[in-house]
């Protein structure tokens, strides 16, 4: 199958990794991936912070870049939840029904990662080793907006090698929320030591999400504290190889 | 010609639904209290864990909310209709029907009702209502006692405090704390008092008795209206609720217009939904349901004091309509990870939580209440929990977008979102911008950036910065895959 990714202006910028990680794992899975370079956002800060009207040029150009691909890939819960839940949305409310028609077509082509492979390509075992004591945060947006389920963590337990353990109250939310952390640094920071704590607690080596963001934050404050556990994007740990 | 200004919302300087300060300040206050931190946790894992037991029994939780849901939105569309026949019928059966537009006229119907009662002193069943439009101040200056008869509201009133839950309005005080305070301002409480649950309950008990059987008039809220019936619905635990609605002689119950659902029969759904909901019991102990007046049996005048303050103005909004849906559960305070952390003082109204930083703009106006909506990671636990499925997180979308709309402003945030979607509509400058972003690699030490300037620097206080990386996505892909 010929698949689009969308990297993410994330990932394309600060987390290159997950990226190179999503084309190695579906190249090996023997798929053809096409990177359609005019890519930029697709404008979730901005509606989650109130600026719709400055989103609407990013939503429409999300709809243009990739309108026709079968399958679009995407490293990213968040992301994927807002392609699929907010930009018809917002083209609606600011009176491009013409727009909101286009984007509910291709985000109805847009697979959030452990999706396409489950759902799409039908694979469960995609052959990855990684020899490490690894645990799970379900993100809230595949959690709860996208509803991905067990998808992931089935992905990860066909992993060779791999030592999963499971994370302590692991549907709780990071405390991330895109703008939040900064807006409501604070609140954001208890919610994250307590996260933090859960993880540690774990004795894992690695904790993995299928999203950047939220490990952006729950790395971000491991690292701070020196904690030696790291963040690493699930689409990392499944194109890993012996 | 005049202009139309909207639909009136609920008047400034009357009842709580304003904190004195934003969201993030007040919440940092909050999050300083150690003792609060410690009982919020306690409390809301516990009733968080009791919940999920009780829903999980039903296998028809799915259809049963949205049984909610539907007759709650189905209500609303007619909700002029419903209000009249519900008014007929309360008429009908002895009882009278009041019609308050804001906060300050219902709590001058209530006061001049109970002067005309000659009550000095009254008892209150626990209602949000009448907290919401302060109408204990307003007692207190005619120089009327009101008297809070649930165990938790008891607590607040004595400890002069505010409820902080809709649901167990002194969820933030441990039973330690409770003890002194009953011990301080409990005139016949017993000196050697012990902070056993029991005990505490057996002297709020001693203490309520008296007032209940001394008290000329009683004031409740409403859980539901019958409009096909007239008949007033209250749920509670304690059973102090009905002593207020039976032992006085006048009743006089405050209940917002959004309340009224159409048949005796929407009921069955309702009191499934709501104590699995807000307590995690399958059904709560004392369920009153009275029905005008009753000669000789009971309150011998009833009167129903229907309430706008700002609802009508909430049913005129389209997006944010569900929220007059709330059944007051509580339940979305219960998962939501900023509620846990905070508590409900911070959100500044007597609707904390997540249905509160969507109802309490809505009832205010948004510029009253603008930093509410942006108090939410946006996690989406409320709209998975909520028994009449309000999408919460959606209409806080909405309400940062209208908030957004309505300041217009150029401040330092909206010049960066259009700089920042000015330069994504392009690839072109979007790849020039991450070239730019890559000179913050300078600002690295050991992969990681510890201090950004403001406002980046609220992250970097408590995380570190990822060092961008030496190529991005796009720049690799182009060196590896160019044909």
């Amino acid at each position: 199958m010929r698949i689009a990714l969308f990297a993410t202006c994330l990932a394309d910028t600060l987390y290159p990794e997950a990226a190179k990680a999503t084309v190695r794992l579906l190249e090996r899975l023997g798929h053809e991936v096409a990177f359609p370079a005019a890519q930029t956002c697709c404008g979730q800060m901005h509606v989650n912070t109130g600026y719709q009207r400055d989103a609407l040029p990013l939503i429409r150009h999300y709809v243009e870049t990739f309108a026709g691909f079968e399958a679009i890939a995407v490293p990213s819960g968040s992301c994927t939840g807002s392609i699929r839940h907010q930009h018809a949305m917002v083209a609606r409310r600011l009176g491009d029904p013409e727009l909101a028609h286009r984007a509910e077509e291709v985000a109805g082509q847009t697979y959030e990662l452990s999706e396409l492979l489950v759902d799409v390509l039908g694979v469960t075992d995609v052959g990855a080793y990684f020899p490490h004591r690894v645990t799970y945060h379900p993100t809230c947006h595949s959690l709860r907006l996208l509803r991905v389920g067990d998808r992931p963590l089935t992905l990860l337990r066909n992993v060779a090698g791999i030592e999963l353990v499971p994370l302590p109250d692991a549907e709780s939310c990071c405390g991330f929320g895109g703008t939040f952390a900064v807006k409501n640094s604070d609140v954001s920071t208890a919610i994250l030591a307590d996260k933090m704590r859960n993880v540690l607690a774990t004795g894992a080596e690695f904790c993995t999400a299928g999203d950047s963001s939220c490990l952006m934050h729950i790395g971000g404050g491991l690292s701070r504290l020196r904690t030696g556990t790291r963040t690493i994007h699930l689409a990392e740990i499944l194109a890993s190889t012996p | 010609m005049s202009t139309f200004l909207g639909l009136p919302t609920a008047p400034p300087g009357v009842g709580h639904l304003r904190g004195n300060s934003a969201f993030p300040v007040a919440a940092r206050e909050a999050l300083a209290n150690t003792q609060l931190r410690r009982n919020l946790a306690k409390a809301t894992t516990t009733i968080r864990a009791k919940r999920a037991r009780v829903v999980a029994e039903c296998p028809d939780w799915d259809e049963l909310r949205e049984a909610g849901r539907a007759i709650k939105m189905a209500t609303l569309a007619h909700l002029d209709e419903h209000l009249s026949r519900l008014e007929a019928e309360v008429t009908r059966n002895g009882g009278t029907v009041h019609w308050a537009r804001d906060a300050i006229e219902a709590n001058s119907i209530v006061v001049e009702l109970l002067r005309s009662a000659g009550a000095t002193e009254v008892v209150k069943v626990k209602s949000i209502a009448t907290d919401e439009i302060g109408l204990n101040d307003a007692l207190a200056a005619a120089g009327i006692s009101p008297i809070e008869t649930d165990l938790a509201e008891l607590i607040v009133q004595l400890g002069h405090d505010r409820p902080s839950h809709i649901l167990v309005p002194a969820i933030h005080r441990n039973r330690s704390e409770i003890r002194e305070i009953f011990l301080r301002e409990m005139d016949d409480a017993d000196p050697g008092l012990t902070d056993v649950p029991a005990a505490l309950a057996e002297a709020a008990r001693l203490h309520l008795r008296r007032k209940f059987l001394s008290a000329k008039a009683g004031i409740s809220g409403a859980n539901f209206a019958i409009a096909e019936t007239g008949t007033l619905c209250v749920v509670e635990s304690e059973g102090n609720g009905r002593m207020c609605l039976t032992l006085p002689e006048t009743l006089i119950t405050v209940m917002g217009i959004e309340k009224v659902i159409p048949r005796f029969a929407d009921l069955e759904v309702f009191l499934q939904l709501l104590p699995r909901s807000s307590t995690g019991e399958r059904m709560n102990p004392y369920t009153s349901m009275w029905t005008g007046v009753t000669p000789g049996d009971g309150p011998q005048n009833f009167h129903l004091v229907l309430l706008d303050n700002g609802r009508t103005a909430a049913l005129a909004d389209q997006a944010g309509r569900p929220a007059l849906s709330c059944i007051r559960c509580s339940a979305c305070l219960n998962v939501c990870p900023v509620y846990e952390r905070v508590g409900g003082h911070a959100y500044g109204s007597v609707y904390p939580g997540p249905i509160g930083a969507i109802l309490s703009p809505m009832l205010t106006g948004i510029e009253d209440n603008a930093s509410l909506p942006y108090a939410s990671s946006l996690c989406g636990a409320c709209y998975d929990v909520c028994p009449v499925k309000i999408d919460i997180p959606s209409i806080l979308v909405e309400q940062r977008a209208r908030h957004v709309e309505a300041v217009r402003g150029r401040s330092a945030e909206a010049v960066t979102m259009a700089a920042a979607a000015w330069a994504m509509a392009s690839p072109a400058r979007f790849a020039a911008a991450q070239r730019a972003g890559s000179l913050g690699r300078l600002l690295a030490r050991g992969g990681a950036i510890r201090r950004l300037p403001p406002p980046l620097s609220r992250w970097t206080a408590a995380r570190d910065a990822p060092a961008p990386p030496g190529e991005t996505f796009r720049q690799w892909w182009r060196r590896e895959r160019r044909p």
